[in-house]
């Protein structure tokens, strides 16, 4: 890198040599965070411009900025070197972390500057969750601050265990000693039961380099290091290697027949040729045969290297599964407990199905319980009902099925996941795994010998669940009823879920908040699938606003089973119509929550069967429905596979 | 004791499970490939992820029909010699509209050869993850960008709002019609790339070493005189001159650099004095404030 100037390099020789003391270096990942304002962008732009990592082109161009953009007067603002966005050079703020690269004689760095601002929390989370410690910012003017605490919990949870407290603009309080010991006693008791293995305190002015790169004239009573200092030496321990092999299984090599190979990266441990391994989620034992790399096979391999394993024999693995060492194995369970992080505009619910990514897995996960929320200030658990934007809280979250983890506290790799929202594909958050949760451990599946096929061929006809959503009044009853009765008189087996009855009995403690609608949906869509397990041709009629809930319920029951029936009526119809009276009263504002007033309904985007219910008669709605179970009925057995009735 | 990873080491293993991820996960990926020392790394990394596989997807190169004719010879050499998938776009209404950098300028040039002839190539073929060499290191709005970056069905970036990025876990879901730009060197640094090449002996187009060269001076840069499709204005000459590239593109809006490196390591040896970054050789990063930024938002790579 530039510094090496010095030590001009010309011949070949000297190049490698060169090159091979910097292989030799080790990488240190970090993070700038704290509060706006604080003044972190413009610590990283003065720690790349000591280290000498600004080309004169670019030195040129910051120059142009500055006068453009610059907010530091006549000098540069560094801070424009790293905001390297429009939006963010003209308002002056950080919105998204950004990487830079430097090294020094000792060591190489890649530091993720992230924002301050509480609304761009998730990008701070990204930069934090790769980085081995923290530079915590702190204006010297202001103290310790909400978005302090927050960064500084966050790094916590997501296993960030050294910090550095750099009380910056010292320049502005005359460098005084009792302004830096007041602030770093400060953070010390705030941090305390956080689990920092090393907090180190530097005061420092970022802007005219005092303690970052050059030590300070102007604070003879610090002693400690510089800036650069700290962070050429500070020890972060690399103990991947040491624990217990895990290797997530992310991909399936197999060109042709005469080769299978598990292709992923160690998340820590090592393997060598022979070493026994077993399949997490089975349980199988087996052996290594080869370790295979590009360039010839490796008899040992160490936590993270990505490599290709081929087994002795023939076991069933697919992405998603671990192989680990057989003597130290991770949880396999479908429910844990978790911290989580939340970073989507639309509120964490419990109930709600989400999807569930680990490094290499994937299933679907509802969040059973939120135990409690961590108020930032305090560290208070506070009950709550839902986890809004950039709170962190401590859920119970049940999977699908189950999945192969470690405690995050004993692997950043198999301990950690990311929630995605199944509508709009959004990261919504991000988990560390507390530990598993033994209730699913000592309930096994009953197998039973009566099967759901035999019971359904018993009742000559096809299990279906036909999931009848629209607005109050729309007409669901209506037409769910007379369905019945025609699909009854016909010699089926049928039974009706009816939203209204339903909340008198299973669901009488819910209500008509967000939590409870996805609780109602949750529990209904159990039951159907519990009648339809059972054979029956189950006829569901809720108001079922939300997507992701109606999604849910689909993905809970077999293939083709799910049958969704948009009872489509405009909502000036409904409120005409008001067959209970309810929509005057939620009009009034003397209901809360009513669907379509104050609470939305999110249309169906591609429901089997639509129906339009201007101009039409509950007997031809009802025809239309018949008609296509008709159609699938026969469509099925033009391609028969035994399985349709 | 078992051997530590060195730094390129990690680098190489981040980049391989980038790729594998992508291979598991998304139904029609592919790799774009453009030629240069980046690509070539890049194509090093897909062969040792999959082996003894070949990778499993194409490589498409987006011709805006400027490029040097040494790097369409040098991109056909390795495909026959590697056998992989190799695909060709050209921009067919940049063709009929004779879209040149010299009567339209670097920026309608770029716009239309390269990145609506990428968008029109993606949407061709479907693809749903496309593989690019770029580097967080290169430019500040790159500095910005995830690894795995999502684009809407127009191909364009949201810079202000894109996913949260956490540890190794990706996500890899889009809807029909969005698709992901995945960039496995996304932490490499121009020296990590040399040193890379270096180590693992991987050919590059032979521009980027120092030989005696046609180039004319025009607008403070010095440009090659690939074919004679480059006109020479009042009191421009040819000269033969010792030069190199430092990275390439259209061969009228690549600056050559006058330099005696003529191996790898006199490569390496003038970078580590260089007074100026590689994209300084690149006319579009100068034309106007952010605009990088500005054609990645439309679709550039």
């Amino acid at each position: 890198m530039r510094h090496a100037m010095a030590t001009k390099v010309e011949t070949a020789e000297s190049v490698r040599e060169y090159l091979a003391g910097q292989e030799q270096k080790s990488l240190l990942r970090f993070l700038t965070c704290g509060s706006v304002d604080d003044g972190k962008s413009t610590l990283i732009g003065r720690l790349l411009s000591d280290t000498k990592q600004i080309f004169e082109d670019q030195l040129a161009a910051l120059e142009r900025d500055s006068r453009k953009h610059g907010t530091t007067g006549e000098d540069v603002d560094f801070a424009l070197l790293v905001d390297g966005l429009e939006a963010e050079r003209e308002q002056g703020i950080t919105i998204d972390v950004a990487y830079r690269f430097f090294a020094t004689p000792k060591r190489k760095f890649i530091v993720a500057d992230t924002p301050g601002h509480e609304q761009y929390t998730r990008n701070m989370a990204t930069g934090a969750s790769t980085a081995d410690l923290a530079i915590v910012l702190v204006d010297a003017r202001q103290g310790v601050l909400r978005q302090t605490r927050r960064h500084s919990i966050i790094a916590s949870l997501l296993g960030i265990r050294n910090i550095v407290v750099a009380i910056n603009k010292i320049d502005l309080v005359g460098f005084d000693e009792g302004v830096f010991e007041r602030i770093t006693a400060e953070y010390a008791a705030f941090a305390e039961s956080l689990g920092f293995k090393s907090i180190v305190p530097i005061p420092m002015s970022a802007r005219f380099g005092d303690n970052v790169t050059r030590r300070s004239d102007k604070m003879g009573w610090y002693s400690g290091p510089t800036l650069i200092e700290h962070l050429e030496t500070v020890v972060v321990e690399e103990e991947a290697v040491e624990r217990p092999f895990r290797f997530p299984v992310q991909y399936v090599n197999r060109p042709n027949l005469d080769f299978r190979g598990f292709a992923g990266t160690i998340a820590s441990g090592s393997i060598s040729q022979g070493d026994e391994i077993v399949v997490a989620k089975s349980g199988k034992p087996s052996t290594v045969k080869r370790i295979v790399a590009h360039g010839g096979d490796l008899r040992t391999a160490v936590a993270g290297q990505a490599v290709t394993l081929v087994l002795d024999d023939e076991v069933e693995i697919s992405r998603g599964n671990i192989l680990v060492a057989p003597n130290a194995r991770p949880h396999v369970a479908d429910q844990f407990a978790a911290n989580v992080v939340w970073f989507d505009e639309a509120a964490l619910l419990p109930g709600r199905s989400y999807i569930l990514r680990t490094e290499t897995d994937q299933a679907s996960a509802t969040v059973t319980e939120l135990q409690y929320r961590v108020n930032v200030n305090d560290f208070a658990r506070e009950a709550a009902k839902a986890l809004e934007m950039n709170e962190v809280g401590v859920c119970n979250i049940s999977t699908q099925s189950p999945v192969a983890f470690d405690n995050f506290a004993d692997n950043r790799t198999t301990g950690a996941f990311i929630l995605i929202d199944r509508i709009t594909n959004a990261t919504v958050g991000a988990g560390m795994i507390l530990n598993p949760l033994r209730r699913a451990g000592n309930i096994h599946w009953q197998s039973l010998d009566v099967t759901r096929k035999a019971r359904a061929e018993h009742k000559n006809q096809r299990p279906s669940v036909l999931w009848f959503t629209g607005l109050s009044g729309s007409g669901k009853s209506t037409v769910a009823n007379l369905l019945e009765k025609k699909l009854h008189a016909a010699g089926r087996h049928t039974y009706v879920l009816d939203g209204d009855n339903v909340r008198h009995g299973l669901n009488r403690d819910l209500g008509f908040t967000d939590e409870d609608r996805v609780e109602n949906i949750r529990r209904v869509a159990e039951v159907a699938k519990l009648m339809a397990d059972a054979g029956l041709i189950v006829i569901v009629s809720f108001i079922s606003p939300f997507r992701a809930e109606r999604r849910m319920a689909r993905e809970l029951m077999g293939q083709g089973e799910f049958v969704e029936v948009f009872v489509d009526t405009p909502f000036e119809e409904c409120a005409r119509r008001d067959t209970k009276g309810l929509y005057a009263r939620a009009l009034a504002g003397a209901i809360k929550n009513f669907t379509g007033v104050d609470s939305p309904y999110e249309t169906p985007e591609n429901p089997e069967i639509h129906l339009q219910t201007l101009g039409k008669t509950p007997e031809e709605m009802v025809e239309t429905v018949e008609h296509w179970l008709n159609e699938r009925d026969i469509a099925e057995h033009q391609n028969d596979d035994g399985g349709g009735i | 004791m078992l051997a530590r990873l060195t730094h390129l080491d990690r680098l190489e293993a981040e980049a391989i499970h980038i790729f594998r991820e992508v291979a598991a996960t998304f139904t029609k990926p592919v790799m774009l490939y453009s030629v240069g020392k980046d690509s070539s790394v890049l194509l090093h990394l897909a062969m040792k992820a999959f082996y003894p596989a070949k990778p499993p997807f194409p490589f498409l190169h987006v011709d805006t029909t400027w490029k040097f004719r040494e790097m369409i010879e040098f991109r056909d050499a390795m495909a026959r010699e590697l056998g992989f998938d190799l695909l060709v776009h050209v921009n067919p209404d940049g063709v009929r509209d004779n879209i040149n950098p010299f009567d339209h300028g670097s920026n309608t040039h770029t716009h239309v050869m390269k990145t609506v002839g990428l968008r029109q190539a993606l949407d061709k073929y479907g693809f749903d993850a496309a593989f690019g060499g770029a580097r967080r290191d290169e430019e500040k709005s790159r500095a910005k960008e995830r690894i795995f970056s999502f684009r809407n069905a127009q191909h364009a970036w949201d810079p202000k709002n894109q996913r949260p990025e956490m540890w190794k876990i990706f996500n890899t879901r889009v809807a029909a019609g969005e698709s992901i730009r995945v960039f496995p060197l996304s932490n490499w640094t121009e020296l990590d790339i040399w040193q890379y090449i270096l180590q693992e002996n991987i050919p590059i187009v032979p521009l980027y070493f120092a030989k005696l060269r046609p180039v004319v001076e025009r607008d403070g840069m010095l440009i090659l005189r690939d074919d004679d499709r480059m006109k020479l204005q009042p009191g421009e000459v040819v000269e033969n001159k010792l030069v190199r590239f430092r990275t390439l593109g259209c061969y009228p809006l690549t600056g050559a650099i006058e330099s005696d490196a003529d191996s790898l390591e006199g490569i390496v040896s003038e970078m580590l004095t260089a007074r100026t970054s590689e994209r300084q050789g690149r006319l579009i990063d100068r034309d106007e404030a952010g605009s990088m930024e500005k054609k990645k938002r439309e679709g550039y790579f």
